[in-house]
């Protein structure tokens, strides 16, 4: 399969969306599924036959579309217009198809919320959410998909490629934000008899599902992505290293790499040239720190996933000891458009030291709980107000907590904060993986940090001492404080421990553990007081156990 | 192989740049405390005891692997390195049950050289006590548990030297513990050779020889790098 | 003492058909000792948890050492060295289902069943275990029952839901 024959699918794919009257994308994405989404599609599919509107209506299972709190969600195209209906039931599919022949969609089942919510956005990695069918890779290449891959191995060179990703300025979108052009660069001016390419799909980070969302609703954005990176540092295989507990996203990426295999946009001779490359699954067991990349790479080859000190970098000797490209599936996801766009458009968004768009998992204390992209430097005032839709039940924000079990807790007098990799660690927290965990004033932020300490100490893999026998301990201090039976001395001691934690431990999660209860200490040592002193809770959430 | 000079401690010393600082510190007499390193085996950079400041970066090195490279300026003492190793002893002190008094490795104990190295008196973290039993089932040796500071020398010697891989690690976290092939008693572990290089290399009173009472000899552990230069270099004789 | 640990190499001895398609796992990556995990998930998947006869199957066909595979087998959360029950739930203990409220859930489920997250009921009935997140945020609290991901639950609701799997029978 040739260029020309990619374009050829794309025209008559595109042909064919222009010759629909209407068409109804229904949100397959695992959220809405288990609110009945799969019910809801298989009524409008029937629904469509039977109206007998001659194929004129074209319905399809597509990606996440972000409200998630209002699933089953079904968007509704006609020629002139769109709508978005929300906790659909499989009741409402004839009304919909009806609607969608006749160009007049109704008023009854809309979210209200569409305008404000998608208005701040700039949909780059989820651009394809509501237009495609996440199971079709013709769907893929009519919007416009493996034009990236086209242009990449038929009109540039491998340096051409990496010039453009540095050009971005994109930023590692696991967390790290270590800028991507440059380790593309490192690993492509490694010496070797092989490189592999890794995407690290092993989103662990609790309350986060942006990844997950990318691969259920697009896979092949990703295949795309890597096989660009393969081309562009010079590797023939790639790996997905994806969590267990996502099978929709295994099953939806292994009918992506069997499609793209079958037109020759993965594998042997990929669009008539001489470039190969194999993407592989490889599965993860249930365990945290198997994000980490040394540890994930310990976890391809077979081992307990336990870090290995760094330097060596992977990208110098990764897995099997060689040079290894690893980056995040949303890092992955930005790079076809920076190729077809150019690497200055992407810079061209953004702030100046953070460039593009991130991705974020709205959840917690939040009306529209669920998946937003939005430019960087957005404040987060407005992602959590005019985005999120505050916080419902009239009650006060309180603490916005990003980067998981590694970030922090933000308090609302930074609410003017810009969202940006400098900004977020100059206030303590970190840009992390995209998991915006909003807390009302129900919260009580030293239960907070208690419990993504408890998280730390279940996940460390046990290597190293100070996170080994140190999560135990920080936790049994703030299960102590919770309890009400802590003095001041133990507060000493955890920020303490946090130091050594923060300073000497082996890998990033070590390094980062201590972090949330460092912000929270920052921001709301007074809670942290009335524990110790009062023997009091003010959110009134801690059951104090010790005698006042 | 090239020639670098360093400094270490603001004493300028030469090394080879196939050294790490810590061959070289060693060389000139400088002493970086350490558990999970044993000349000879694999380095692990895993109790973080040897980590040291170098000049221009803000991240800790871990002495044990990191290359004796020309012009660092390597710092092995301060205020702050010296508290980060006393808070981990101190952590592996509560982390099991380390009693002195009555273990066969008192006064031959690397942990306790340390801890005493510190004048460490007391541990300000709690104990938390797990209960662990003996395998005392292997005709010649036993393993306590409770002595274990999991540095993971037992399992690197079984594995690299003796070649027989018997220890190996399971679960993770604080539930870390040494196992011999299927989580099986030492006495029925049919990869076991009876070798004895794990009790030689491991610090503290975890694995120990039957019969050994406390207050015995310290444990010589030159065999390592003998066993691997005598091949190479033809050095039968030590 | 376990005397499988000098079993003859393949096939398996007990003529069981899932030891069969274990063999074709193993043979689809060749064998490589790499591959120890691909494989555990494969006989996890077959058998519903690892035995000792299953993991010493694989540590001799893969010419892994016995500790090596014990130690893999036990250090991530999917592998079960003990048999599941006929129904598993799951809640979820991400940090927006916690800040919902899935630990007064669990300490529900705990309490009624009478047992700890990781066990299985007396009965053999029921598994309950903990996810680190399930990515269904939007559907905090949220809880699997099975292969079900049902989100919006309550105590109630979640208690009522596991009491039909013994009431349903099996």
């Amino acid at each position: 399969m040739a260029a020309e024959d990619v374009d050829a699918i794309r025209g008559r794919e595109s042909a064919a969306w222009d010759a629909h009257r209407g068409r109804i994308a229904v949100c397959t994405a695992a959220g809405c599924l288990s609110s009945g989404a799969a019910a809801v599609k298989e009524a409008l599919v029937d629904a469509a036959r039977t109206a007998s509107t001659n194929g004129s209506v074209r319905v399809v299972g597509t990606g996440c579309l972000g409200l998630c709190h209002a699933g089953p969600l079904v968007r509704v195209d006609t020629a002139t217009e769109h709508a978005l209906y929300e906790r659909a039931t499989p009741g409402v599919a004839p009304a919909l198809v009806c609607a969608a022949v006749a160009g007049a969609l109704p008023r009854e089942g809309r979210n209200d919320d569409e305008a404000a919510f998608f208005a701040p956005q700039q949909r780059i990695v989820l651009a394809n959410a509501g237009r495609i069918d996440s199971e079709r890779v013709e769907d893929y290449i009519a919007a416009g998909g493996y034009r990236a891959l086209q242009q990449a191995v038929g009109e540039m060179t491998p340096p051409d490629v990496v010039q453009q990703i540095v050009a971005s300025g994109l930023r590692g979108r696991g967390g790290g934000g270590y800028p991507t052009g440059l380790k593309w660069s490192t690993v492509a001016k490694a010496d070797g008899p092989a490189k592999y390419v890794i995407c690290n799909a092993d989103e662990g980070d609790p309350g986060a599902f942006m990844d997950r969302s990318v691969l259920e609703g697009d896979p092949h954005r990703v295949l795309e992505g890597m096989t660009i990176a393969g081309y562009a540092v010079g590797a023939e295989q790639g790996f997905i290293y994806v969590r267990g507990e996502y099978p929709l996203a295994i099953s939806r990426l292994k009918t992506a790499i069997k499609q793209a295999e079958r037109l020759q946009l993965l594998g042997h001779r990929i669009l008539d040239s001489a470039f190969n490359f194999r993407i592989d699954l490889r599965i993860g067991a249930g365990a945290f720190v198997c994000g980490e990349e040394t540890a994930l790479i310990a976890s391809i080859e077979g081992r307990r996933g336990t870090p290995r000190p760094r330097p060596p970098f992977p990208a110098e000797r990764g897995l099997w000891d060689r040079p290894t490209l690893i980056n995040n599936v949303e890092t992955f996801a930005n790079v076809p458009p920076i190729v077809t766009r150019g690497g200055d458009w992407y810079a061209s968004i953004g702030t100046a030291r953070s460039k593009g768009t991130k991705v974020f998992a709205l959840a917690g204390a939040i009306a529209r709980t669920g998946l937003i992209e939005v430019p960087m430097g957005l404040t987060l005032r407005q992602i959590i107000f005019d985005v999120g839709g505050g916080i419902p039940g009239g009650r006060a924000f309180k603490a916005a907590q990003t980067g998981g079990p590694s970030g922090g807790c933000i308090p609302a007098d930074h609410l003017d904060l810009p969202v940006d990799y400098e900004s977020l660690a100059g206030i303590g927290s970190i840009m992390g993986s995209g998991g915006l965990i909003v807390m009302d004033d129900t919260s009580c932020m030293v239960d907070v940090a208690r419990f993504f300490m408890e998280f730390c100490r279940e996940e460390s893999c046990g290597k190293c001492i100070p996170c080994r026998a140190g999560t135990v301990q920080m936790h049994g201090l703030l299960t102590k404080i919770t309890d009400g039976r802590a003095d001041e001395r133990d507060l000493l001691l955890l920020e303490q421990l946090g130091e050594l934690l923060t300073r000497t431990s082996l890998c990033g999660l070590g390094q980062t553990a201590a972090n949330p209860v460092k912000s929270t200490l920052r921001h709301f040592r007074g809670e942290y007081l009335a524990h110790i002193v009062d023997r009091r809770c003010p959110a009134g959430v801690c059951r104090m156990k010790g005698a006042p | 192989m090239a020639v670098t000079t360093l400094t270490i401690d603001g004493t300028p010393v030469s090394a080879r740049d196939d050294q790490t600082i810590l061959d070289v510190a060693r060389e000139h007499g400088i002493h970086i405390p350490t558990l999970c390193h044993v000349p000879g085996l694999s380095e692990v950079g895993a109790c973080r005891l040897c980590l040291v400041e170098i000049a221009g970066s803000p991240k800790l090195q871990p002495a044990c692997l990191t290359p004796a490279t020309e012009g660092l300026d390597v710092t092995t003492r301060s205020e702050r390195l010296d508290g980060y190793r006393r808070q981990i002893v101190e952590l592996l002190l509560a982390e099991r049950n380390h009693v002195c008094s009555v273990c066969v490795a008192n006064t031959r104990c690397d942990l306790q050289d340390l801890a005493v190295a510190m004048e460490l008196h007391h541990v300000r973290y709690e104990h938390q006590a797990p209960a662990f039993a003996l395998d005392a089932s292997h005709d010649r040796f036993v393993l306590d548990h409770n002595r274990c500071i999991l540095c993971t020398r037992c399992v690197r010697v079984c594995d690299e030297i003796e070649g027989a891989h018997t220890w190996d690690v399971m679960a993770r976290g604080g539930e870390s513990r040494i196992v011999a092939d299927m989580n099986q008693p030492w006495g029925a572990s049919a990869s076991c050779t009876s070798c004895g290089k794990c009790v030689r290399v491991c610090p503290t009173g975890a694995l120990f020889e039957k019969g050994t009472t406390a207050g015995s000899p310290r444990k010589d552990r030159s065999f390592l790098t003998y066993l691997k230069t005598a091949r190479e270099r033809k050095l039968w004789i030590r | 003492m376990p005397t499988a640990i000098l079993a003859p190499a393949p096939p398996h001895p007990s003529g069981d058909k899932r030891f069969r398609i274990l063999d074709a796992t193993m043979k689809r990556h060749r064998h490589e000792p790499d591959s120890l995990l691909e494989v555990l998930h494969a006989a996890q998947e077959l058998f519903g948890f690892l035995d000792l006869d299953c993991l010493i199957y694989v540590a001799r066909s893969l010419k892994v050492p016995p500790s090596r595979v014990y130690g893999v087998a036990t250090f991530y959360n999917f592998f079960s060295l003990k048999p599941k029950g006929d129904h598993t739930c799951v809640v979820c203990m991400g940090t927006a289902c916690y800040v919902k409220g899935t630990a007064s859930i669990l300490a529900a489920i705990e309490q009624q069943y009478r047992i700890k997250a990781g066990d299985t009921t007396a009965d053999g009935t029921m598994s309950l275990v903990t996810a680190r997140c399930l990515g269904a945020c939007g559907l905090a609290p949220a809880v699997v029952f099975d292969e079900e991901v049902a989100g919006g639950l309550s105590v109630g609701l979640t208690l009522e839901r596991i009491a039909r799997w013994t009431s349903d029978g099996r």
